[in-house]
């Protein structure tokens, strides 16, 4: 057993865990935040995706004891049904989503995206989410939910920098 | 999707690691752990142990002096893909950069694992081989170099030797070099990915260095191809596609549901005309 | 919001969205129950085998682990059962399909043996104790070799063919005299794998106490599913319920009964603790149902100008190992739908369907009609291209006129609505038709290869009059007005990703002039709605949606009643209009839904013998499919040196019929779009020769990611439904139907000047690399 320390949405957990238990199951099974989701066996989908340190990265290719003192934010720390993330608010304007499996990951991916790159293309929004599988969609929603998500992102700028959003001690 | 058990050990030191590594043979080095954790979960690795070198420090310094570049082994793929001096300055490792897999993977991934772990489909290895990069091995007697020509040996099989650890990756600048890939349909790997790293005098190809991976079992250096390049105008397209003709003569190209070994192999002289074309453009 | 009948047709946002993207959504294993147990499934590692044992011993000495099982403990313990098929042809072939595996298996992925444990790390681990011996036997897998002779897969049948289905009608020898050419040609529809991103999943609950089962399942037809488990289980159906919580994607695939979901559950039975079972993504690969998998052999008869006369077809279609719930049903749409939106005069087929050492196969979205599409399209094609003309032009010298619906085809279904001119031409203009050719010319000339594909499909759906149906073909839907005027709608139909929470919430806000947020859509519980059918077949809203306008017009008619009484006026000259009640040609009398559902609660006020309350409860049965239709156009470029297919525009203008939430159905048609455009150039599940699934996870099978894919351009014409009340047509499945065949239609134009007529799905680089480099034998120039 491994005593692991982190911080998730801002509030700081200690659990003991087994060193193979895996960063997603952590959230999901452990800490009980199920809006993180397993796609895939093989860290294709990009369904788990989730910020470490603020930066994407699927957290069924990372053990919980790697993400040991560092800083976790998973979807229920993007926004919340009365504080919606613009990200959030544009996936739901655009229709960015039909059942919903991939879209926690898929919100998060989108999120660090504009964080590298405020003002994409739709090429580079394709390209950007590229570790994001949609079996739904076809992707084309999720593009428009980007760029529109990046206007309003860009015209809110001073009230709700993307940093804001993320967790203290996050860079 | 769970692996079997195993320790977990974070060293805080390279000295440490390399006790805890040189104790026992069933244990693994984990860094970014993007082609060791997907292979643990579908338990094709069950390693008893896993050394996290994320604590090591240094390990994550890109150092440039204006000539040469050191890379230390645990520099993400999405730190080279953001470094401008590696842009400018060393343009096919920062194009491999920006290429591999996705961003998720970019953000966690290492330049040391992806050396180490010797994938023949892995974007790296030919860039480093077009870049004659020296990789640098720190064992319990002290560290070496090698050639990245003597470094990647076969599938998964590089010149590490047991309790050793990769720390730095460098080489020269190479300004007129370039990384061109074609993307597996599925698995976003290289296909088929050229590495070209020239030395222009004027208009013309002085020196050549072509490296291609994702076809035979390993990176290889598509020595033909170097040879027929030297001397040759730079903007001559023609030229050019004509030189990388048989990139991979010689070489017993790998077949799959996507992509025979005939394909593969002729792929590669397109895409060595590519990356040729690129890093001409950029001298 | 406003509470005015343009509700019908406005895009407005989903209401299901704000816990879907907030990640507070609870999918089957967002539910956490105290106590639960975790199954995982000993899965074949060959094709084709003898069980020579089973041995789960060791597995259970294993730390954490609670049970192990291999088919003889089922038997043994009174779980004797088959895996149930609805689909029923004459003659059909029905060997039994055992939850697990009992003397041989028959796919890579076949479960052999279950374990449970505390925890899914330990079921896992557990897993690997389990000693299974097998005897490897050659694997039947090619399915034109399986269909001709040994080896068999179900050796006891000796043969490897399930049925054989003629079609025939009107006149073919006729039609074939007629013909100036007769165009032949032999059309793969590969087998797919339909991937929804959420793999199957359930947890099953037995309540010792009440003796009373809850399986919560990722399924699209909870209802059928109860029936059936409790008819297996030997269970009262009283005494389960299933929960379709919310459903991450189906695409037909969890239009089923699965093995796992019978054992599950018999699991919790047993232990009388909760079981939860999640499948892995390589296990979903192997052992969800897949889908297509169809040879054609095909002859057009054809007269000079191009009128279709006839179409013969002898097509084999792979069912894999057992049947599933539809599996046999699947490839008998084909025929059916084999003329698409033209008149001929002669049709003759033959359906042979064949078991092989495969997943079976089963609904993946269009089921049975892509294969009908992808090969009247390209017939059209290479009809075109055999006499020379413009595929345009043969296309509309062969539709049925709009004019001509109800049409009755020559298989014998009966169109209900149509106008397929009318969307081709509206393509054509958004594409520039003559602008392209033009460009294709000068494009070439410079060594570039540009193509242009069209597809004007009809499909049918809105499954189905019962009759015509496996199971019922119904749906029902209840809508009561709750005392404060806040509206239930409990519907049969059960979505997962169709957004039903939403256009039926529109409809009830237009009807009953309500506002939306007060309307709740309830579904996907077996215990808290009325029996439904489920969600598939594109039926949600041209089905359900129907049952729910019936049992809207069933509250107004009793509304009107008590407003009537109310006013002392009669009742017919009392009206919902606007959503409101008055009595005609008197604006001042106006009684809202909520004020004449309080009356009918408060129970005092009524006419007499009215009983009180103001709800219903009704059922649609469909009269007929609906025939939703397109045009489509693609338009690619392929790379001379690499082969590679790149679209650079697709054009779909689809109709629908009525469209309730444009937003929605837009969303549908580019869903559905990219699977038919996957289908095209990248999908495929490949088998190699002992029947090991090749293309097994993300990392060989190319299912597109967003850069593979391009921006869509939709748009439609409307032509309403006189099958059902809201005259809607279904729009889940016409997306995929539509495109597959434009996009092979553009690649194979843009490969004209090379002498190419066909090639398989799916169009990789490197056949079409290979037809470019050819020489004159056929071999790829070096
Ligand atoms: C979905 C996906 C897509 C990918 N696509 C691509 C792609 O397109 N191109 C590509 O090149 N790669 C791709 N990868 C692989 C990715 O680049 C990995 O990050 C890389 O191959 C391994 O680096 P790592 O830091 O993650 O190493 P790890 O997974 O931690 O380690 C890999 C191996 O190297 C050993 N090792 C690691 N570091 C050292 C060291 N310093 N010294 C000695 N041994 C060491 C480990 O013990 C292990 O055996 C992909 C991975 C995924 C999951
Ligand atoms: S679950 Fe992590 S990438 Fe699929
Ligand atoms: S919305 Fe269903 S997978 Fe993306």
């Amino acid at each position: 057993m491994e005593t692991v320390n982190i911080e998730v949405n801002g509030r700081s957990y200690s659990n003991e865990v087994e060193p193979r238990l895996l960063l997603v199951h952590y959230l999901r099974d452990t800490l009980g935040l199920t809006g993180t989701h397993v796609g895939c066996d093989t860290s294709s989908c990009g369904a788990c995706t989730v910020l470490l340190d603020g930066i994407s990265v699927k957290s069924c290719t990372v053990f919980a004891a790697q993400a040991g003192g560092h800083a976790v934010t998973t979807i229920e720390g993007i926004g919340n049904s009365g504080a919606l993330h613009p990200m959030q608010e544009a996936f739901w304007a655009k229709h960015g989503l039909q059942c919903g499996f991939c879209t926690p990951g898929m919100i998060v991916s989108c999120i660090d995206l504009l964080r590298r790159n405020p003002d994409p293309s739709d090429a580079e929004i394709r390209a950007g989410i590229e570790g994001n599988l949609c079996r739904c969609t076809g992707y084309e929603n999720i593009v428009r939910a980007v760029r529109a998500a990046a206007a309003a992102m860009k015209a809110d700028e001073p009230r709700r920098s993307v940093a804001e959003l993320l967790p203290v001690g996050a860079s | 999707m769970i692996t079997a058990a195993f320790e977990y050990y974070r060293p805080a030191s390279l000295d440490e690691a390399l006790r805890l590594l040189g104790g026992r043979d069933d244990a693994k080095i984990l860094a970014g752990g993007h082609s060791l954790i997907p292979m643990m979960k579908l338990r094709l690795a069950e390693p008893a142990a896993l050394i996290d070198i994320a604590a090591i420090p240094d390990l994550g310094r890109i150092d440039f002096d204006g000539k040469r570049f050191r890379i230390g082994a645990l520099v993400t793929h999405a730190t080279l893909a953001a470094n401008r001096d590696l842009e400018k300055n060393a343009p096919a490792l920062w194009d491999a950069a920006n290429h591999i897999g996705d961003p998720q993977v970019r953000n966690r991934g290492t330049i040391g694992g992806s050396a180490s772990h010797g994938d023949p489909s892995a974007d790296y290895p030919s860039v480093l081989l077009a870049l004659g990069a020296t990789l640098s091995l720190a064992g319990k007697s002290g560290s070496r170099d090698v050639g990245a020509d003597a470094f990647f040996r076969g599938m998964f099989d590089t010149a590490l030797a047991p309790g050793e650890i990769l720390t730095t990756v460098s080489f020269d600048a190479a300004p007129a070099s370039a990384y061109a890939k074609y993307q597996h349909p599925a698995s976003g790997y290289a296909m088929v990915g050229v590495a070209a790293n020239l030395r222009l005098n004027g208009g013309t190809v002085g020196e050549a260095r072509i490296a291609v991976t994702g076809v035979g079992d390993s990176a290889f250096r598509a020595g033909n191809v170097e040879k027929a390049l030297a001397g040759a105008r730079a903007g001559d397209a023609d030229a050019i596609k004509k030189a990388c003709s048989n990139a991979a003569s010689g070489v017993d190209a790998r077949s799959d549901s996507q992509a025979s070994g005939t394909y593969r192999a002729a792929m590669a002289d397109v895409y060595a005309a590519r990356a040729v074309s690129a890093a001409a453009a950029r001298g | 919001m406003s509470t005015i009948p343009s509700m019908i047709g406005s895009p407005i946002r989903r209401r299901e969205d704000p816990r879907l993207i907030t990640g507070r959504a609870t999918y089957v294993d967002d539910v956490k129950m105290v106590g639960t147990v975790y199954a995982a499934f000993v899965r074949s590692p060959y094709g084709h085998a003898k069980v020579r044992s089973v041995d789960v011993s060791a597995a259970k000495e294993r730390p954490g682990v609670v049970a192990a099982y291999a088919a003889a403990d089922l038997i043994a313990a009174g779980l004797n059962v088959s895996i149930p098929v609805a689909a029923d042809l004459p003659g059909l072939k029905k060997p039994a399909h055992p939850p697990l595996a009992i003397d041989e298996v028959r796919f890579v992925g076949e479960p052999v043996a279950v374990v449970v444990a505390n925890t899914p790390y330990a079921a896992r681990d557990a897993v690997e104790a389990v000693a299974v011996e097998y005897d490897q036997l050659e694997a039947a897998i090619d399915l034109e070799k399986a269909a001709a002779g040994p080896p068999y897969v179900h050796e006891d049948l000796g043969t490897n063919v399930a049925f054989v289905m003629p079609v025939k009608t009107g006149d073919p020898e006729a039609a074939f005299a007629e013909a100036d050419v007769v165009v032949k040609e032999r059309i793969v529809n590969q087998r797919l794998i339909p991937c929804p991103m959420e793999p199957r999943s359930m947890l099953a609950h037995w309540d010792t106490g009440a003796a009373h089962l809850t399986l919560w399942t990722s399924t699209q037809i909870p209802h059928l599913l109860r029936t059936n488990l409790a008819l297996l289980l030997g269970l009262g159906e009283i005494k389960v319920r299933v929960i379709a919580p919310e459903v991450g994607g189906g695409f037909g695939a969890k239009l089923n009964l699965y093995g796992e979901e019978i054992v599950v559950s018999w699991l919790s039975t047993q232990l009388g603790r909760p079981v939860k079972y999640i499948e892995t993504r390589s296990e979903n690969f192997a052992a969800m149902t897949h889908g297509r998998d169809q040879i054609q052999y095909i002859e057009v008869g054809a007269k000079k100008d191009g009128t279709i006369t006839g179409l013969r077809m002898k097509i084999f279609a792979n069912l894999g190992a057992y049947h599933q719930l539809l599996t046999p049903g699947i490839p008998t749409f084909t025929p059916l739908m084999s003329p698409g939106c033209y008149k001929l005069t002669g049709f003759d087929c033959e359906v042979t369907g064949v078991f092989t050492n495969t997943m079976a196969t089963d609904a993946y979205r269009g089921a049975g009609r892509p294969e009908a599409t992808f090969m009247i399209e390209r017939a059209i094609d290479l009809v075109a291209l055999e006499l020379g003309l413009d595929p345009v032009d043969v296309r509309r010298k062969n539709f049925i006129g709009s004019g001509e619906f109800p049409f009755t085809t020559i298989t014998g279904l009966t169109y209900d609505s149509g106008n397929y001119a009318a969307s081709l031409d509206k393509a054509l203009e958004l594409v520039d038709y003559k602008g392209l050719r033009a460009k294709q010319e000068e494009l070439r000339k410079q060594g570039r290869y540009l193509g242009i594909g069209f597809s004007t499909y009809v499909e049918v759906c809105g499954m189905g009059p019962s009759a015509a149906m496996p199971a019922p073909g119904w749906d029902s839907a209840q809508v009561r007005v709750e005392p404060t005027g806040s509206v239930t709608v409990m519907t049969g139909i059960s979505p997962h990703g169709q957004g039903e929470e939403t256009t039926f919430a529109q409809i009830v806000s237009a009807e009953l002039g309500v506002p939306i947020d007060s309307v709740s859509v309830i579904h996907g519980d077996t215990d808290k709605v009325q029996y439904g059918v489920g969600t598939f077949g594109s039926r949600g809203t041209a089905v359900g949606g129907a049952a729910l306008k019936l049992a809207i017009d069933s509250i107004q008619a009793k509304a009107v009643k008590i407003a009537a009484h109310q006013w002392e006026a009669n009742p017919d000259d009392v009206e919902y209009k606007d959503g409101k009640i008055t009595v005609k040609g008197d604006p001042s009398k106006s009684m809202t839904t909520a004020e004449v559902g309080f009356t009918a609660f408060r129970g005092v006020g009524l006419p007499p013998g009215l009983e009180p309350g103001l709800d219903a409860t009704r059922r649609f049965e469909p009269p007929n499919f609906v025939y939703p239709f397109g045009a489509h156009v693609c338009v690619v470029e392929v790379d001379a040196d690499t082969g590679e297919a790149k679209i650079v525009r697709y054009i779909a203008v689809d109709d629908c019929g009525r469209v309730i939430n444009p937003l929605i159905v837009d969303g549908q048609i580019h869903g559905g779009l990219a699977q038919g455009i996957a289908q095209a150039l990248y999908e495929e599940a490949v088998y190699d020769e002992n029947g090991q699934l090749v293309s097994g996870t993300f990392m060989d099978y190319a299912m597109p990611r967003a850069h593979q894919l391009l921006a869509f351009e939709t748009d439609r014409t409307t032509t309403p439904s006189p099958v059902n009340p809201l005259g809607v047509k279904g729009v889940g499945e016409a997306g995929t139907i539509g495109s597959t065949p434009a996009v092979v239609n553009a690649v194979m134009d843009a490969l004209a000047p090379f002498g190419v007529k066909n090639i398989d799905m799916p169009l990789r680089p490197e056949k079409l690399w290979k037809a470019m480099h050819a020489n004159s034998n056929g071999k790829v120039n070096e």
